[in-house]
């Protein structure tokens, strides 16, 4: 391996550099806080010409992913940015592009969505777009942006996946956050991403009808077919994360990281750049004696759900930690953790800590306070199924 | 009738989910029905009034009339554009069932 790079990148600049390896046939461009310095920088880089690709600066979100997805069509590598209501308007296009499987990767970043309007991190943004098909991973800081960006590739174009992949990071905390990330040479990392050659291209030689309508009579197969592929996707992620650690000397555990859950008695569960403050106040509790652990979920889509289950017979209390709200209920991660724990048939106590939406700090002291709140509830305490966290009243 | 699609009966949709296409694409090129059973009208030619202008031949949108003014009735859905732009009102919407 040659010499990776240290170079001082905020988390968008990180992703730039990511997508600049890869290289793409096709970028399609929208700007949107705080995900612009991306497509910026990209730009940057195809003017100075260090990227050979199509720069396509599009007047939307929704022609963004559908010309994404025509680019996809036409056997090219693409890449495309967005954020919050960037996300939701091109809506319609993520189910679009994964039902008729095109293995684009997306950078989101988390950004909460109006109204009221405001432009800093949570993660109703794609969480509420969970259903939509896509492979999506959350990252903890640049360095990891720059990593699964790479990685995403080779997850969306394997064979058996063939899925589109949203790389999220946490808006402004992971994207204007400056960090040292080691940045790979580019021989490396076409050894480890070959060009891209489609398997499901427009062909002059074989022609075909694209994105067909399915009528009731053979939907469900289609659907079947992508539920597999999603499912398939779990020991690819794996697999791809093994070798990107043996290539780049950097893993991160694949579906999940598990931090100091050895012997936890008590978890909180999280996603994204919260952990590496949890991780933080791990470490001072255990100093203190607690025996307590993290699991830093990394991919919603697939879902863990064998983990979780294992999970609810190792330890006596789990807290949720949730960047979003599904109005009328809880975190709808939270929600999900806790049922695919149920699933085990034991009733551990399960938190959920809606916390940093539109983002509101997480601090150190409001996440001892959760594990503070999981010992009790694991010595048989009262505690909520959803409480709001650092609330003025 | 020169041109005519050719109804492609060994086509088989797929047995098994090994046999399923990547997403939902299919061969393009095949006809696996004809579409005639959509009809509710049919067009009739009066060959009288018909002077070849080939304006039904450009315009319908399934391509199921020849150069010398044959309609496929294997293939025409009964649209009436042919009909509708006939300059010289050769071309009438019959109901099906009735005679011309």
């Amino acid at each position: 391996m040659s010499e990776q790079v240290k170079m001082f990148l905020n988390g968008d600049e990180a992703v730039a550099w990511a997508v600049r390896l890869c290289r793409p046939d096709v970028v399609s461009a929208y700007p949107i806080t705080p995900q612009t310095i991306v497509v910026e920088k990209i730009s940057e880089f195809v003017a100075d010409g260090l990227m050979k690709c199509q720069y396509m600066h599009v007047e939307s979100e929704h022609s963004a992913m559908a010309s994404a997805m025509g680019a996809s069509l036409a056997g090219a590598r693409t890449f495309t940015a967005t954020s919050s209501q960037g996300l939701a308007y091109m809506c319609e296009m993520l189910h679009y592009v994964s039902g008729s499987r095109f293995p684009i990767v997306m950078m989101n970043a988390n950004r909460t969505l109006a109204a009221p309007w405001n432009i800093f991190g949570d993660q109703r943004d794609s969480i509420s777009q969970r259903d939509s098909g896509w492979i999506q991973v959350y990252v903890e800081n640049g360095q990891e942006a720059l990593d699964m960006i790479i990685q995403a590739y080779r997850i969306a174009e394997h064979e058996k996946v063939y899925l589109p992949v949203m790389v999220n990071l946490d808006g402004f905390v992971n994207t204007h956050t400056y960090e040292m990330v080691e940045v790979p040479a580019q021989e490396d990392v076409d050894a480890f991403l070959p060009p891209f050659k489609s398997l499901n291209a427009v062909d002059f030689e074989h022609p075909k009808s694209y994105c067909i309508s399915a009528g009731t009579d053979w939907n469900m197969e289609f659907r079947q077919q992508q539920q597999q592929a999603t499912l398939d996707a779990e020991a690819v992620i794996q697999a791809v994360d093994k070798e990107y650690g043996a290539a780049f000397g950097r893993s991160y555990g694949g579906m999940l990281e598990e931090y100091r859950m050895e012997d936890a008695e008590v978890c909180l569960v999280a996603l994204g750049s919260v952990n590496g403050t949890i991780k933080e106040v791990v470490d001072s509790l255990r100093g203190e004696g607690k025996k307590v652990g993290l699991v830093k979920l990394r991919f919603i889509r697939p879902f863990p759900r064998d983990y979780f289950k294992a999970l609810a017979g190792r330890v006596k209390a789990v807290g949720i930690v949730s960047r979003d709200l599904s109005f009328g209920y809880e975190g709808a991660i939270g929600s999900e953790v806790k049922a695919a724990m149920q699933g085990a048939g034991t009733a551990v106590p399960a938190v959920n800590f809606v916390a940093g939406l539109a983002g509101r700090d997480i601090p150190r002291g409001t996440i001892a306070e959760m594990y503070q709140k999981l010992e009790r509830a694991a010595d048989g305490g009262a505690y909520q199924d959803m409480e709001m966290v650092d609330m003025r009243w | 009738m020169k041109g005519k699609p050719e109804i492609d009966h060994s086509f088989r949709r797929p047995v098994g989910a090994a046999e399923m296409p990547l997403g939902p694409c299919a061969d393009a090129g095949i006809l696996v029905e004809g579409n005639a059973g959509w009809r509710t009208m049919r067009p009739v030619v009066d060959r009288e009034k018909c002077v070849k202008c080939m304006i039904c031949w450009t315009l319908c949108p399934d391509g199921v009339i020849d150069r010398e003014v044959n309609i496929d009735m294997d293939f025409c859905k009964g649209c009436g554009l042919c009909a509708h732009e006939c300059p010289r009102k050769a071309i009438t919407m019959v109901k099906e069932g009735e005679e011309a």
